[in-house]
């Protein structure tokens, strides 16, 4: 690559030039181009989740509960709005640069370090699905159910355990697949071949769980 | 990082040896292939019984007395979830694309094998939900295949308690096995084919899977979140599509949700599915055409361009199933407006179809038979669906069986057509022996005719307003007698077509058994599926070298060359010539 002397003509070019040639139109190993697929593919599950929430959040006819208040905290004699969100976007946009490191060692192969940073990054996420479990407990012990809730409007229940819950089971996945891939590269399973890519693979889905939890976040929290 | 392409390399493949690795649990395409295949035709025969229920009530009504009201419509619901869902979306990309892709573009099999074959057992796994519902009380669900709330999951209708969370269970799971064989597709297409495939050498059946795959990927989300949020209503009382309703006297707990919600999820994937059904079609049948009539493709470039154009149009159209749900009017302008686009390139494949044939070589073989009958139903389904793209001639229709015939011929008749046309086209390869060609060409005829007595008069029955989903019409004012007459003859044309389904499943398997042994080669075909040094071909399809492609699928009637056809893999140099002069392609 030649990099900085591409005019945007010269990279319209070599995209034409990939996707006429045989063999490969991405110059990335299978796995890779998969996951990307596959992420795009969920991208429309979770749009279809949030045009859902959107939708019924319109068409309900009880009052919409206001954020600031059923998420808040009380510390210390005062209620804290948002502060248990704040702390556990904190944490995953921590776990994202952990993991970002693991993909740069893996680059270098340092087998220890990749392990002990995917390590981390599945002990951040891990702590994100506990947080998580305490906010629900917290608001199902405030009456809040999936068919009703005491703050108003019966789908905002519904919708937040739902939206919530998947992408929840999309960490609790996502620390498992950590925690297997960290402990093959541990092991050694990739030397064989010199293929680390399984990092950087590993990486991007764990990533996409940390941007949909961005939107999760301002479309449930700050809305 | 580097990589290494090991779509060469022999060692990277797995290696069964035992019966049940080699055909159970197979990793290999082809095997998984014909698994896909078999479930299919399979499940869809049992959707073909209840269609032939459905007519024998719909044509003597108060004869049979085991149809009750609820039974007939959970044969309605069966039939049409079963044939869109279960059958033709799993025989065109689980079947064919699984069979096709690899071999036509060069690769030794998919690129996750594993994955692939997880794929299939999940699939199979959604069948059995799905069939399972029969058997549970209440029995399968009655809403209809659109399983419109909120009456999908309101007492009252067939199947509401357990046969409504069992289809969606089904529905969910099978769009998880959909995904895993969809990534592999997509994967392999872009990313594993041979020296000298490029895309636009791809035989066009490669091209219509590959973007009917891509809007699988992108459609079958907004399925699976609507299974979801319906089935949260159902189970847990959550009032997603669920408005506040008084429901056999009683006032429903829910409240405040939208039904139009789910219509527009249920058509986001709904309308796509069309073409998931639609383009594999295009693609195998102008494979077909051309071969048959020993002439290149008319216009190739234009029909991958249109595949694209269709693929990409299909997700802005999907509310023209929603013109009478009460949305917007105002969207009726956009979507009429959008979906009459889709008919510029959709008239250019039918166009360049009937191109291809023009002056052709035609052969008449039972799988061009049914090509060419294609090109007429799906003209004559086309059509229909210009009138009901327009919102003011489809609210007169909406409803009616003028709505049944164009949808059956569109996406019923036509895509099945291809599929007959492709099992009898491929079937020499996936077996290595030739079926009977008299009962092919009785079956040919028997369906093709027998298909237009049932949907032509249904288009006049449209117009005379006989609603759809009627357990029976009744006497009404506005039926004439004759209407009545018109549904018997309807079912018994129904029969006569499901009968003749028999010939088909007879002629397979007694071929399977002791057809004609045939070469390699038999419609002397150019794409790479036709070249394997093994017919059928081997676990690893192409023998110790994968073959190098020199041009394009659609070699036929090269002038100057002695064969009528050049083979993908033929380098220029070793095609003989008429004069010795070296020869020229088609291509570019």
């Amino acid at each position: 690559m030649s990099g900085e002397s591409l005019s945007l003509s010269g990279h319209a070019k070599t995209v034409v030039e990939d996707w006429s040639s045989d063999k490969q139109a991405f110059n990335v190993p299978w796995g890779k181009f998969m996951m990307w697929m596959f992420l795009v593919s969920d991208t429309f599950i979770f749009s279809c989740f949030l045009v859902g929430y959107m939708n019924v959040r319109r068409t309900t006819t009880d009052p919409w509960p206001y954020p600031s208040e059923v998420f808040a905290l009380e510390l210390f004699g005062q209620n804290v709005p948002l502060i248990l969100i704040a702390i556990m976007t904190f944490i995953l946009i921590t776990s994202s640069g952990t993991m970002a490191l693991a993909v740069r060692f893996a680059h270098f192969r340092d087998k220890e370090k990749i392990f002990k940073l995917m390590l981390v990054t599945a002990l951040l996420g891990a702590s994100f699905v506990g947080m998580q479990m305490f906010e629900w407990s917290k608001l199902i012990a405030e009456g809040v159910r999936p068919w009703s809730n005491p703050f108003g409007a019966p789908q905002f229940g519904s919708i937040f355990f739902m939206v919530t819950g998947f992408h929840g089971i999309h960490v609790t996945c996502g620390v498992i697949y950590l925690l297997v891939i960290a402990r093959k590269i541990l092991r050694g399973d990739y030397d064989k071949k010199g293929d680390y890519s399984i990092v950087e693979i590993t990486g991007l889905y764990w990533h996409f769980v940390d941007l949909v939890w961005v939107f999760i976040f301002a479309f449930f929290y700050l809305w | 990082m580097s990589y290494i392409p090991i779509a060469d390399q022999k060692e990277e493949m797995h290696d069964p040896h035992s019966f049940v690795a080699k055909y159970v649990w197979s990793m290999d395409h082809k095997v998984i292939a014909i698994q896909y295949g078999t479930i299919a035709v399979g499940v869809g025969l049992v959707a073909l019984v209840l269609s032939a229920l459905m007519r024998l009530q719909l044509g003597y009504p108060d004869t049979f007395a085991f149809i009750d009201p609820a039974e007939y419509y959970q044969y309605v619901t069966m039939h049409g979830m079963i044939m869109v869902v279960y059958m033709l979306t799993a025989l065109f990309l689980g079947g064919f694309g699984n069979y096709l892709i690899p071999l036509q573009i060069g690769a030794r099999d998919m690129v996750f094998p594993f994955l692939n074959m997880l794929s299939v057992w999940v699939y199979l796994l959604s069948v059995i939900i799905l069939m399972a519902s029969f058997f549970v009380s209440g029995g399968p669900t009655g809403a209809g295949w659109t399983l419109y709330p909120p009456q999908a999951i309101t007492e009252g209708t067939p199947g509401a308690d357990m046969g409504i969370v069992l289809m969606l269970a089904s529905l969910a799971v099978f769009i998880v096995a959909f995904t895993m064989g969809g990534l592999n597709y997509v994967t392999t297409v872009l990313q594993a084919r041979t020296r000298g495939m490029t895309l636009m050498r791809m035989p066009l059946s490669v091209w219509g899977i590959f973007v009917a795959t891509i809007l699988g990927l992108f459609a079958f989300p907004a399925l699976f979140v609507s299974a979801i949020m319906m089935t949260f209503d159902k189970l847990l009382g959550t009032s997603f599509f669920m408005p506040a309703m008084v429901s056999i006297g009683e006032t429903l707990e829910h409240t405040g949700g939208s039904p139009v919600l789910f219509q527009h999820l249920f058509w986001f994937f709904g309308h796509p599915e069309v073409y998931i059904v639609a383009l594999p079609a295009f693609g195998l049948v102008s494979d077909v055409l051309s071969c048959h009539a020993r002439k290149n493709i008319f216009g190739y470039r234009m029909m991958v361009w249109a595949i694209v154009a269709i693929g990409g149009l299909s997700f802005i159209v999907w509310a023209h199933h929603m013109y009478v749900s009460g949305m917007n009017p105002y969207f009726g302008f956009f979507f009429a407006f959008t979906t009459l686009i889709i008919a510029v390139p959709t008239a250019i494949k039918v166009y360049n179809w009937v191109l291809t044939l023009w002056e052709g070589n035609i052969r008449l073989t039972v799988p061009m038979l049914f090509a060419c009958g294609f090109i007429f139903t799906f003209l004559h389904g086309g059509l229909t669906g210009i009138f009901l793209g327009n919102v003011t001639v489809d609210l007169p229709l909406s409803d009616t069986y003028f709505v049944i015939a164009h949808f059956h011929m569109v996406m019923g008749v036509s895509p099945v057509m291809v599929l007959f046309a492709s099992i009898y086209h491929w079937f020499p390869k996936m077996s290595g022996k030739m079926f009977n060609v008299t009962l092919g060409k009785i079956h040919f005829w028997a369906t093709f005719f027998g298909t237009y007595a049932i949907y032509l008069p249904m288009h006049y029955l449209g117009f005379l307003g006989v609603p759809r989903r009627y357990y029976s019409m009744g006497t009404t004012e506005f039926l004439p007698e004759s209407a009545n007459a018109l549904n018997a003859n309807i079912t018994l044309a129904a029969i006569w077509v499901a009968v003749f389904q028999l010939v088909f499943i007879f002629n397979i398997i007694w071929s399977l058994w002791k057809g004609k042994k045939c070469d390699g080669n038999p419609w002397e075909a150019t794409s790479l599926e036709w070249q394997t040094p093994e017919n059928p071909p081997a676990h690893g399809n192409w023998g110790p070298e994968l073959p190098t492609v020199y041009r394009w699928a659609y070699e036929y009637s090269v002038p100057g060359v002695k064969a009528d056809f050049v083979p993908q893999n033929i380098a220029p140099e070793d095609v003989e010539t008429v004069d010795g002069k070296p020869y020229v392609g088609h291509e570019d």
